[in-house]
C-alpha cells in the first residue's frame, strides 16, 4: 500500500493520506511511549519490591504517565539567563526529530511499513547517529558545568559505540545480502533467526544499543549520582518532555530493530502460523524492551575510561572477529554445498 | 587554536551523591580532579554549645540528631560518659537492651551504607533491597522505644522502656531473615564484574595514611588494622559475646564494602547471643538520682560506632549540666582523607571514594 | 583538670579530720588501757599480749594503728590520708574483735577477721551483676561466705554500734563516700578499699616496726608506696572491687603480696611516660601527670605551653612509646585558661595518653600538631572556629564550621551573639 502511494503522483488526497498515517504513526508511538514509561515503572517496582504507580487510572496507574505528561506541559518554560538562547531552545529539537525519523524504515509486518528503502539498516544508524548533536548542543548551550560534562560524555560514547553496533550486523548484511530491513527478515524465514546464527553479533549488538540508548547500565551521560542529570540538567517542561520523548522512542525503535534483526520480525514460531505476524511482532518486541528494564534494575554504572576501553578494546575486536568468521563460514558452507 | 582550560566545578551543597549538604570545590581537567577542597558546616547545629545549658538528660535527644543513620550508639556514648564519670552500675537486662538496640543500629547503619552506595554507582535496585530489611528493623525499635530514626532511647544508667512482650522473640526470628537476605546481597551485587570494575583498587590507602589520618572504624579496618572498641576497649557487655573483628588488608573501596557486609554478619552474632543471654527479668535503669551531676572533673570515653570511634568527653563543675561537652564525632575525621585520595581521579571515582568513606553530614558538622 | 586537685584536697581534709579522730581514739585506748573497761576498747587485750611480729592479721592491724600513730605524730600532713584508712581499718577491725569478745587470744580473733573479709568480697561479688568471668570469684568468695557467714552477720551489727560509736570516722567515710558519687555500691566498694588499704598498710607497718627495730629508714618509703596504693585505689571503684575479691579469696597473707604490685591498671603505664619523657626531655616539661579516674584511668600528662609540640612529637616518635594515632583533639574555655585536650593512642603498645595544655586565655596561641597527626587538620580548624584558639603552623587555618564572616567564638563562656535577633 505505502508503495503504491509512494509512488503515485502528488495531490492534496495523497498528502491527506500522508499526514493522517504520519498522524497514526505519531499516537501509536506516544501510546508506547506512555505506556513503556508505565511498564519500566511497574516492572521495576515489581523487581524492586514495591508498588511503582497504583492511584492515577486504577491500580495499575494506567493514567500516570497522561498526568506526568500533562504536568510537563503545563510546567513553566525556564531557560537559564546565561545560555544560548537559540541554541538552548534547537537542542531537544534536533535531539527528538531524527527519533522519528528513523521509525519511517522499520517494517511492523510485511505489510505495515511506511518507507521500504533499500539501504534501511543504514539509514537507521546514520540518522540515529544525529541525535548525538541534540545532546551535545543541550549540553553546550545551557552554560552548566555538569550539562557540559554530560554533553562530552555523551559525544564520546555514542561515537564509541556506533561502531561495534555497525559492525555487528555487517555479519547479518553478509548472510542475508542486504541492508533492506525486509529482505533481512525474509532470510530468516529461509535459514533460522539471526540469533541463532549469529549470537555473538546479537550480544555486541545488544550492549552496543543500550550504550546507543545511553540507557543502565551505560547511562553515564545523565548519570544522576555523578552529573546531576547530565546534559539535559537546566531543562525543564516541555523541552525535558522532548528529551524523554526521544529517549523512549529509540527504545521503541531499538527494540525493533532487534526484533527485526535477531528474532526474524514478525515470524511466527514453527507450527504457530495462525497466529498474525503484528502479534508475533509485538511479543517480541515487548520481550526486547522488557529486557532493557530488566538491565535497568540490575547494573550499577559503567565509568567513563571503562565504557571507552570496553567499547574499543573488547566490542569492536570482536565485531570484527565475528565479520571474519562469518565471511569464512558463508565462503566454506558455499564451497561445500 | 585548541586550547585546554581547568574548571572549577562546585559540587554539592545540594548534589545527590554528597549524602547531605556536603560540598567540594573541585578544580578539573576534563573530568579528572585536579585539586579538591570540601567545605563543611552546612549543618552545624551547635550541639556542643546548646549542650551546656541542658541537663544531661535532656542532651540525649540531640546526640540523636548527628549521626542520625545510627543514633543509638550516640544516645550511649552520652550516656557511658556519665555513667563512667559516676561509676555506676547498670542493671544486665538494660545493658543487653542496649547492645541489641545499638547492634541493630549498626546493621541500620551498613545496610543504608550499602543501598546509597550502589545507589552511587548507578543501580537502583539495592537500595530499596536495602531500605526494606531497614524498614524491618526499623518497626522493631520502633517497639522498643516509640520513635523510628531519632531513638533517644538511653538514659544514664540505663535504657528509658523495657522491651514490650514478645520482643526479643521478634528480634530472633529477624536474625535468620537477615542472613538470608544478605547472602541475596552477595549475589545480586558483590560479585558483578561492572561493580568490581567501578570499586576495586579505587580510592586506595595504606595502613599507616590511614592511622596518620585519624581514620577508624571500617575506613581503618580495611586496611588490615585489626582494631575494633568492642573488642579492644571492651565497653557496656560485649566482652561476653564472641565475634569477630573483620579486617581486609587492600584499603581500597571494595574492602570497605567488604568489611562493612560483613560486620552485619558479626552484628547479627551479636544480637543472637544476646538475645540468648537476655535475661529474664530485671531492672532497667540504675538506681540514679532524679538530677543527674556528674562529678568534678572530665571524661573522655570512646566507643565503636558504625562509622568509626565515636567519643565523648565531659568537663564537668559537678553541676547538672556539663561545663563542656564535645563528640569526637567518626564522619568528621575519617573525612579529612578526601582531598588526598582525590587527587587525580575522575568525577565518577570521586562518587565511589566519597561513598565508601560513608559519611553522615549531621556527624560531620556537628 | 582541677577535678584531680579538689578531690586531693578533699582527702586531704578527710584525712585531717580522720587524724585527729584517731589520735583521740588513741588516747582514748591508752586510757582504756589502764582503765581495761569500756565496750569502746575491748581491743585492748590482745594488743597489749602481741609484741612479737605475727603474719595474723589482727595483730598486724592493731600494729599498723600503733605505727600510724607514731608515725603521725612524726610524719607530714599528706601522709594522714593513710592513716585515716588504717583508721577506718582499725574501726572494722575492733569490731571484729568485738564480736569475739570473749577470746582472748590471737589467733581465734584473727580467723574471723580474715573470713570477714572474705564475706564482705562475697558480698561485693554477689552486688555485682553474675558475669561470667566474676561468676568464678563469686563461687569462690560464696564457698568461703559460707564459712564465713555467722561471724559476717555478728560483725554487721558490732559494725553498727561501732560505727555509731566512732563519729569521726563515720563522718571521714561519709565524706569519701559522697566523692565516690553514689551511695549504695560505694559503700561495698568503700569497705572493701578501706580493707585493702588496711592490709596493704598493715603489711608496711609490720615491716615498718621490724625496719625501726633494725633502725632502717626504709618504711617510709614503703609507707609512701602503701599510701600510693591506697589512693590509687580509692579512685577505681570497679578495680577496686574486683581486686578486693581476689585479695579476699586470696586471704590475708597473698594480699600482703598481691597490694604493692598494681595499684591501678594505668599506673604503670603513666610511671613510664613520666619516666621516659623525664629521661628524654627533662623533668621540667611537665606540669603534671596523674591517672584520671573518671576517664577509664587514662594517664594524663599535662605539659607547658612551650613544650607542647616537643612532647607531642616525642610521644609520637619515641620507640617506647609509639603514640601513631590521634584519637581526639579539641579545646575548652575555662575561663581562667583555655585548654587544649588531645586524646592519643599507640597501635603498637595498645596504650592511650591525654595531653593536655593550658593556654593563655587572651591570646590563645599554640602549636599546631597537624605536622604530626594529619588528622588534627579539620579538628584543630573547628577549635580555631569555636574557640578562637591560633595553631601556629597549621598550613589551612580557616573557620571550617561558621565561615570566615562568622563575628566571635561562640563555645567561648562569654560569648553573645552578634546578630541578636536570631
Amino acid at each position: 500500500m505505502m508503495e503504491e502511494l509512494l509512488h503515485s503522483s502528488p495531490g492534496l488526497v495523497n498528502f491527506g493520506i500522508f499526514f493522517l498515517l504520519g498522524t497514526v504513526l505519531l499516537l501509536v508511538v506516544l501510546g508506547f511511549v506512555t505506556y513503556a514509561i508505565l511498564a519500566e515503572r511497574k516492572v521495576l517496582g515489581f523487581m524492586q519490591n514495591r508498588m511503582g504507580p497504583n492511584q492515577l487510572g486504577g491500580k495499575w496507574g494506567l493514567l500516570q504517565t497522561a498526568a506526568d505528561v500533562l504536568k510537563l506541559l503545563l510546567k513553566e518554560d525556564t531557560i537559564p539567563k546565561l545560555a544560548d538562547k537559540p541554541l538552548f531552545i534547537i537542542a531537544p529539537v534536533i535531539a527528538f526529530a531524527p527519533s522519528f525519523m528513523v521509525l519511517a524504515t522499520i517494517p511492523f509486518t510485511d505489510k505495515l511499513q511506511f518507507a521500504d528503502i533499500g539501504v534501511g539498516l543504514l539509514y537507521y544508524i546514520a540518522i540515529s547517529g544525529l541525535t548525538t548533536i541534540g545532546a551535545v548542543t543541550a549540553g553546550w548551550a545551557s552554560n552548566n558545568k555538569y550539562a557540559l560534562l554530560g554533553g562530552m560524555r555523551a559525544a564520546a560514547q555514542m561515537i564509541s559505540y556506533e561502531i561495534p553496533l555497525v559492525m555487528s550486523v555487517l555479519g547479518i548484511i553478509l548472510l542475508s545480502g542486504s541492508l533492506n530491513l525486509n529482505d533481512i527478515v525474509a532470510a530468516q524465514a529461509d535459514t533460522a533467526w539471526f540469533i541463532f546464527l549469529q549470537p555473538v553479533a546479537f550480544f555486541v549488538f545488544l550492549i552496543a544499543a543500550t550504550a546507543e540508548l545511553t540507557r543502565v547500565p551505560f547511562d553515564l551521560v545523565e548519570a544522576e549520582s555523578e552529573l546531576i542529570a547530565g546534559f539535559h540538567v537546566e531543562y525543564s517542561g516541555f523541552r525535558w518532555a522532548f528529551f524523554m520523548l526521544s529517549e523512549y522512542v529509540y527504545l521503541f525503535a531499538m527494540s525493533a530493530l532487534v526484533t527485526i534483526l535477531f528474532f526474524g520480525g514478525w515470524l511466527p514460531l514453527p507450527f504457530l502460523g495462525f497466529i498474525p505476524g503484528a502479534i508475533w511482532f509485538a511479543l517480541k518486541f515487548s520481550m526486547v524492551v522488557f529486557i532493557f528494564i530488566w538491565f535497568r534494575a540490575t547494573f550499577p554504572r559503567l565509568r567513563a575510561d571503562h565504557l571507552m576501553e570496553f567499547g574499543w578494546k573488547v566490542l569492536v575486536p570482536i565485531a570484527l572477529a565475528n565479520i571474519f568468521l562469518t565471511a569464512l563460514g558463508k565462503e566454506l558452507f558455499e564451497y561445500f554445498f | 587554536m585548541i586550547r585546554t582550560e581547568e574548571m572549577l566545578l562546585n559540587m554539592g551543597p545540594q548534589h545527590p551523591s554528597t549524602h547531605g549538604v556536603f560540598r567540594i570545590i573541585l578544580k578539573i581537567d576534563g573530568e579528572t580532579i585536579i585539586e579538591a577542597k570540601p567545605v563543611i558546616g552546612y549543618l552545624h547545629r551547635g550541639t556542643e554549645k546548646l549542650a551546656e545549658d541542658l541537663q544531661y538528660t535532656q542532651i540525649i535527644p540531640y546526640t540523636d540528631r548527628l549521626d542520625y543513620i545510627s543514633a543509638m550508639t550516640n544516645n550511649y556514648v552520652l550516656c557511658h560518659a556519665v555513667e563512667t564519670m559516676m561509676g555506676l552500675e547498670i542493671p544486665d537486662r538494660a545493658e543487653y537492651l542496649r547492645v541489641i538496640a545499638m547492634e541493630l543500629g549498626r546493621i541500620v547503619s551498613h545496610l543504608v551504607s550499602w543501598g546509597t552506595y550502589l545507589l552511587d554507582l548507578g543501580a537502583t535496585t539495592p537500595f530499596l533491597y536495602a531500605f526494606r530489611e531497614r524498614e524491618a528493623i526499623i518497626n522493631l525499635i520502633n517497639e522498643l522505644c516509640g520513635a523510628r530514626l531519632t531513638f533517644n532511647y538511653m538514659r544514664v544508667g540505663g535504657v528509658k522502656w523495657d522491651a514490650p512482650e514478645g520482643w526479643i522473640e521478634k528480634v530472633r526470628d529477624f536474625i535468620p531473615y537477615m542472613r538470608e537476605q544478605l547472602a541475596g546481597y552477595h549475589d545480586l551485587v558483590s560479585g558483578n564484574e561492572i561493580f568490581l570494575s567501578r570499586v576495586k583498587g579505587v580510592g586506595k590507602y595504606t595502613k599507616e595514611e590511614a592511622i596518620q589520618y585519624s581514620l577508624s572504624g571500617p575506613t581503618l579496618r580495611c586496611t588490615g588494622v585489626k582494631w575494633d572498641l568492642r573488642k579492644d576497649e571492651p565497653y557496656s557487655i560485649y566482652n561476653r559475646f564472641d565475634f569477630d573483628v573483620v579486617t581486609r588488608e587492600t584499603g581500597d573501596c571494595l574492602s570497605r564494602y567488604e568489611v562493612r557486609l560483613e560486620e552485619i554478619e558479626q552484628s547479627l552474632r551479636i544480637v543472637e547471643q544476646a538475645v540468648e543471654q537476655f535475661p529474664a527479668e530485671g531492672e532497667i535503669l540504675a538506681k540514679v538520682p532524679k538530677i543527674i551531676k556528674a562529678p568534678k572533673g572530665e571524661a573522655f570515653v570512646r566507643i565503636e560506632s558504625p562509622r568509626g570511634e565515636i567519643g565523648c568527653y565531659i568537663a564537668s563543675d559537678g553541676k547538672k549540666e556539663p561545663y563542656r561537652l564535645k563528640f569526637r564525632r567518626p564522619s568528621f575525621y575519617n573525612l579529612q582523607i578526601l582531598p588526598k585520595l582525590l587527587k587525580g581521579e575522575n568525577i565518577a571515582n570521586l562518587i565511589a571514594i566519597l561513598g565508601a568513606i560513608d559519611i553522615v553530614l549531621g556527624e560531620v558538622d556537628g | 583538670m582541677s577535678g584531680e586537685k579538689d578531690l586531693d584536697q578533699l582527702k586531704k581534709e578527710a584525712a585531717a579530720k580522720a587524724k585527729a579522730a584517731a589520735l583521740a581514739k588513741l588516747q582514748a585506748k591508752q586510757q582504756g588501757q589502764v582503765a581495761t573497761e569500756a565496750p569502746k576498747a575491748p581491743v585492748e587485750p590482745p594488743k597489749t599480749e602481741v609484741t612479737t611480729p605475727e603474719p595474723t592479721a589482727a595483730p598486724a592491724d592493731e600494729k599498723a594503728k600503733a605505727a600510724a600513730a607514731a608515725k603521725a605524730k612524726a610524719a607530714a600532713a599528706a601522709k594522714a590520708k593513710a592513716a585515716a584508712l588504717a583508721k577506718q581499718q582499725n574501726a572494722g577491725a575492733s569490731e571484729t574483735v568485738n564480736a569475739n569478745v570473749s577470746s582472748e587470744e590471737v589467733p581465734t580473733a584473727s580467723e574471723p577477721a580474715g573470713a570477714d573479709e572474705k564475706a564482705k568480697a562475697a558480698a561485693a561479688a554477689k552486688a555485682k551483676a553474675a558475669a561470667a568471668a566474676k561468676a568464678k570469684a563469686a563461687a569462690l568468695a560464696k564457698q568461703q561466705g559460707t564459712e564465713g557467714s555467722e561471724p559476717a552477720g555478728d560483725d554487721e551489727k558490732a559494725k553498727a554500734i561501732a560505727a555509731a560509736k566512732a563519729k569521726a570516722a563515720a563522718a571521714a567515710k561519709a565524706k569519701l563516700a559522697a566523692q565516690g558519687g553514689n551511695a549504695a555500691p560505694a559503700g561495698d566498694d568503700e569497705k572493701a578499699k578501706a580493707i585493702a588499704a588496711a592490709k596493704a598498710k598493715a603489711a608496711a607497718a609490720a615491716k615498718a616496726k621490724l625496719a625501726a627495730q633494725g633502725g632502717d629508714a626504709a618504711p617510709a618509703g614503703d609507707d609512701e608506696k602503701a599510701k600510693a596504693i591506697a589512693a590509687a585505689k580509692a579512685k577505681a571503684a570497679a578495680a577496686v572491687a574486683a581486686k578486693a575479691k581476689a585479695a579476699g579469696a586470696d586471704a590475708g597473707a597473698t594480699a600482703v603480696e598481691a597490694t604493692p604490685a598494681k595499684p591501678s591498671p594505668n599506673q604503670q603505664y603513666l610511671d613510664k611516660y613520666v619516666k621516659v619523657i623525664e629521661e628524654h626531655l627533662g623533668s621540667e616539661v611537665l606540669e603534671e601527670s596523674y591517672i584520671n579516674k573518671l576517664s577509664k584511668d587514662v594517664p594524663t600528662l599535662v605539659v607547658k605551653k612551650d613544650t607542647y609540640f616537643k612532647i607531642a612529637e616525642f610521644l609520637k616518635y619515641n620507640e617506647q612509646l609509639g603514640f601513631d594515632y590521634l584519637s581526639e583533639i579539641h579545646g575548652s574555655d575555662f575561663e581562667t585558661h583555655m585548654e587544649v585536650y588531645v586524646h592519643l593512642f599507640s597501635f603498637k603498645n595498645r596504650q592511650s595518653v591525654a595531653l593536655k595544655v593550658k593556654i593563655d586565655r587572651d591570646q590563645p596561641v599554640i602549636h599546631s600538631i597537624m605536622p604530626l597527626w594529619a588528622g588534627a587538620d579539620w579538628a584543630e580548624c573547628e577549635a580555631y572556629d569555636l574557640l578562637g584558639i591560633q595553631f601556629e603552623g597549621h598550613p589551612n587555618l580557616h573557620r571550617i564550621m561558621l565561615g570566615e564572616e562568622w563575628v566571635g567564638y561562640p563555645l567561648r563562656k562569654d560569648y553573645e551573639q552578634y546578630d541578636v535577633e536570631v
